[in-house]
């Protein structure tokens, strides 16, 4: 592991023990938790989408997948917590095998046409198939995870739970991009060509990232069930597969910790205009605009990369004088 | 019949309801039978007809530029909505208002291109698809924030009042409009890509860029065209259909991302596709909801959108572009 990522690492598993304590208010605390679950779904599809060049705009629809087999199974079948919410992501997984396989081996953006299709076809089903999701009034009464004794029933136990999931997820993401598999990746980012001119099985590495960004929206899908034992439809519509692209780019693709930065600054525009809902849909696009169009490697990059310019024109203006 | 075919109108453009045509089948005779299939397949027409202009926007970006422009579900929206403010809330004149509203939105559209599409710092093709669902997004809230949530309705080009048909089945004379205004379109484009110098140009920009600038085309200007023809294509379908399912700031998402999914069945980039392929799915739609369930009435399409693009992703008319890696 480079000393960079030590650094990193250990900066955020502190924050995520000490920073309870400073949120004294359990608001705060509700919104650090969703900060949490958006990220690993951020960080899932910062991986499709930086890594290999793809778009999906059905992520709400594996999202939505991992909560309703964690309610359905636990709810209606009394399965066990965490071998349903397992169980959950592997059928996402499968899921996400079947759509990404066909449309992945062609050239060209494909995936996204499958994707809004398939999470569409998903919110409706979630609505349509009554007898077992509840319909459009939702599926309630969904136990809270436990670990020997201890059920996370409240928003702090939670935010551990989360939040250590969070550390995870981005480890293993970081881990995944600095191995061979990640290398590859990079590569067909880079040009698809060329690195399948190297060898590179690209279609396949492809479809790999896409079921596993499929599951880490799932794994989110599930704790967000137990956290909050009550899901309906809505929460999985289109409109939050656009959420999280829009996190995903502000944050900069292909940046690991421009996901959490993505996920946290867009969150917090959503619950600080929570009272003017209707401006949400504007703040969302004005933000993805903005980003997109002039810093197109997202905030964090973005912003670096114009410090990094103003600093060697200062340089550049003192050697002029000289 | 008025009030059943009202029923049926409304059972079919707004959300499903769990009524089911097979509850009432058994009070049904034969007579009324074939006529609610002759309903079924006007009313699946009409969709069809409004699927195949939208269609046709996707692909003449596509052409142009090689990207999804998701705006395109936005310029029906404000298609419907500029129509409703001109005519109801100003008593415009309906066939002034047409022509404002379409021209209106071809503006909307050429000034996306003009503004952020054409000065995004990064060119490729990921960035910009990204880039028009941040514009629809912005387009969307700001038409919500100026008209409200709310449905509202266009009066019809000729009145309400239903023709009768030879066989028993009746019409409303909107559905005549929009069949007759797109065909209509359908032959204006024609006559532009086969005929016209611009149309040949854009044709060209369509099949290699980099050789169309080389015989002095504008390639800018063309790709500026693509997106005002879009939007008027969207402003139209959004007019057209606005009187029969009524209008409000998001009607566009549904009827352009079925739009969308037409242009994949006929063959994405392909303008006699964009026909087929909304045809087939309006009927599709249409008779599905009415014979097996209205509650997954908007799942058809992307169903056929799914299939579509495992069994043959170029579409029913593609030319096979898109190769297997």
């Amino acid at each position: 592991m480079k000393q960079k990522d030590i650094i990193g690492f250990g900066a955020l598993a502190v924050i995520i023990i000490i920073l309870p304590l400073f949120v004294e208010s359990k608001y705060y605390l509700i919104v650090l938790n969703v900060i949490g679950l958006n990220t690993i779904v951020v960080v899932g599809l910062n991986l499709l989408i930086g890594f290999a060049g793809q778009i999906s705009l059905g992520h709400a629809a594996f999202y939505g997948l991992g909560s309703y087999f964690s309610g359905i199974l636990t709810v209606n079948y009394g399965f066990p917590l965490w071998p349903a919410m397992l169980l959950g992501m592997l059928a996402t997984g499968a899921v996400a095998y079947l759509i990404g396989y066909p449309s992945l081996k062609l050239r060209g953006h494909y995936l996204v046409m499958a994707t809004l299709g398939f999470g569409i076809i998903v919110n409706i089903l979630m609505g349509g198939l009554e007898q077992f999701t509840g319909g459009h009034d939702g599926l309630m009464g969904i136990p809270p995870l436990t670990m020997g004794g201890l059920a996370f029933d409240n928003d702090l136990k939670n935010f551990y739970l989360i939040w250590s999931f969070v550390f995870l997820c981005m480890l293993a993401a970081r881990n995944l991009i600095n191995s061979r598999v990640g290398r590859a990746l990079r590569a067909i980012s880079g040009s698809e060509v060329a690195a399948n001119s190297l060898g590179v099985n690209t279609a396949d590495y492809k479809v790999k990232v896409f079921v596993l960004s499929a599951m880490f929206a799932s794994i989110s899908g599930s704790l967000y069930a137990h956290y909050i034992t009550f899901i309906s439809p809505s929460s999985y519509d289109f409109y939050y597969s656009i959420q999280v692209v829009t996190m995903v780019i502000v944050g900069g693709m292909g940046s690991l910790w421009g996901s959490l930065l993505g996920a946290g600054v867009l969150t917090c525009i959503s619950e600080a205009l929570h009272i003017a809902k209707q401006y949400h849909i504007i703040a969302y696009g004005v933000f993805l605009c903005l980003v997109l169009v002039f810093l197109p490697e997202g905030i964090l990059m973005g912003i670096y990369n114009l410090f990094l310019k103003a600093k060697t024109k200062k340089h550049i203006i003192k050697a002029d004088r000289h | 019949m008025i009030t059943k075919f009202a029923r049926l109108e409304f059972e079919l453009f707004t959300k499903p309801s769990k009524s089911d045509f097979l509850r009432d089948r058994q009070r049904l005779t034969f007579m009324d039978f074939s006529q609610q299939i002759a309903q079924y397949i006007v009313t699946g027409l009409t969709i069809g007809a409004i699927y195949a202009i939208v269609a046709m926007g996707f692909n003449i970006i596509h052409n142009a530029t090689g990207i999804v422009n998701f705006a395109q579900c936005e310029f029906i929206s404000l298609g419907g909505m500029f129509m409703y403010s001109l005519v109801v809330l100003f008593k415009v004149n309906l066939m002034i208002s047409f022509f404002i509203s379409t021209v209106g939105v071809a503006l909307i559209g050429a000034l996306i291109e003009i503004g952020p599409i054409r000065h995004a710092r990064s060119k490729e093709i990921i960035i910009l698809i990204f880039l028009t669902i941040g514009l629809s997004e912005v387009l969307r809230g700001t038409a919500q924030e100026v008209w409200g949530t709310d449905n509202v309705g266009v009066p019809a080009f000729s009145g309400e009042n239903p023709i009768h048909l030879l066989g028993g089945g009746t019409i409303v004379p909107q559905h005549i409009w929009v069949f007759a205004i797109t065909v209509l379109v359908m032959l204006m484009l024609h006559y532009f890509f086969k005929k016209t110098l611009m149309g040949k140009a854009m044709r060209a920009t369509a099949v290699n860029r980099k050789a169309a600038a080389l015989v002095g085309i504008s390639v800018n200007r063309m790709t500026l065209f693509s997106f005002a023809f879009s939007g008027a294509l969207g402003a139209v379908a959004g007019i057209i259909i606005a009187p029969i399912s009524t209008t409000s700031y998001d009607t566009g998402i549904m009827l352009g991302l079925k739009g969308f999914a037409a242009a994949i069945l006929g063959g994405y980039g392909n303008f006699a596709g964009a026909i087929l392929g909304g045809v087939i799915l309006g009927l599709l739609e249409s008779l599905g909801a009415g014979l097996v369930s209205s509650q997954y009435k908007d799942a058809i399409a992307f169903f056929v959108l799914l299939l579509v693009l495992f069994l043959k992703p170029t579409g029913i008319m593609g030319y096979g572009e898109s190769e297997r890696v």
